[in-house]
């Protein structure tokens, strides 16, 4: 598989121990990054927003990278996620079909910038689930729940097999039929 | 002029671009409108965008997402190696490859094996003219 963009990351952290709290409380967010400083970066701004405790006054324990337990199996994926437009923030929940969980994520981040105009920065993540076929919303994902699934391909557009061999003119009409 | 070629389980397909150039594959499930899950005897299950398959009219039965022991079987039962180096497309790769591994000796004794053809088809040709003239 091509590399993915975006990893996930599982961060473990807390406040560091003090004399009022000698055990503060741990805490683990799992999160997508491009790399693992971004993602103890997100870490912190995430845990900012929900509890009292800062990059300078806390640590992080450990930074695993979670890869997928089952990338040949396809799954239906759904996203929830917070973005902000030209006019305010917005939930939108998407679904996608791919076998790997990081695949449906670089999907959705390239289908928000495409069909919304929302850069990557401007995404949060609150949620993904692998769904079972039986409660998928969306009729786009739905229609691939098909076991004799047939079509044809219509728009058969020949290539070179290597770029190396690309011509800019051709001497004969392409044919595009199958 | 309806389609024969049909994106399904169990359709057998060439991959045309990439790493995978030149190998037969089975479209083992779909996953979206661009990509299928693709298999093969000798590599990982992995997934590969329509545009880098070509379709072949080779079709052989199997349930959706096989285990890699039932493609196997399934493929000798249909009997894809040879109905594939049967078929005129198939036949015509082999020679492409055949002929883009010869070497310098190999060319030359194609050479005289042309010139020794050429030189029976005029003979024929001049046999014949004569006849009718």
């Amino acid at each position: 598989m091509v590399a993915f963009r975006f990893h996930q990351y599982q961060v473990v952290g807390r406040g560091l121990p003090s004399a009022i709290d000698e055990h503060p409380k741990i805490y683990r967010m799992k999160l997508w990054a491009t790399n693992e400083v971004r993602a103890k970066s997100k870490f912190w701004y995430f845990l900012r927003k929900l509890k009292k405790v800062k990059k300078s006054n806390g640590q992080v324990l450990a930074i695993n990278e979670i890869f997928e337990r089952n990338p040949t199996k396809i799954k239906n994926y759904g996203i929830w996620l917070r973005y902000q437009s030209r006019t305010g923030y917005h939930n939108m929940y998407k679904e996608f079909r791919d076998t790997t969980l990081n695949g449906a994520v670089e999907q959705m981040y390239n289908e928000m910038a495409s069909r919304h105009r929302v850069r990557s920065h401007c995404i949060q993540i609150i949620k993904t689930a692998t769904i079972p076929s039986k409660l998928c919303k969306r009729e786009s994902t739905k229609q691939f729940h098909d076991s004799k699934i047939k079509f044809p391909l219509v728009f058969k557009k020949v290539r070179p097999p290597t770029r190396k061999l690309k011509t800019t003119f051709k001497a004969s009409r392409p044919n595009l039929f199958m | 002029m309806p389609f024969k070629r049909y994106v399904e389980i169990g359709r057998v397909a060439l991959v045309n671009y990439g790493k995978e150039y030149g190998r037969l594959v089975v479209i083992v499930d779909v996953i979206d409108q661009n990509r299928a899950l693709v298999d093969a005897p000798d590599m990982v299950r992995g997934q590969m965008n329509f545009k880098r398959l070509s379709l072949t009219d080779i079709k052989i039965d199997i349930p959706r997402v096989p285990k890699k022991k039932t493609l196997i079987d399934a493929m000798e039962a249909a009997d894809v190696k040879n109905k594939w180096e049967n078929s005129s497309w198939g036949r015509k790769l082999i020679v492409q490859k055949r002929r883009a591994s010869l070497n310098d000796f190999d060319r030359f004794k194609v050479m005289l094996a042309k010139i020794k053809r050429g030189g029976a088809i005029r003979q024929e040709l001049a046999k014949l003219k004569k006849q009718s003239a």
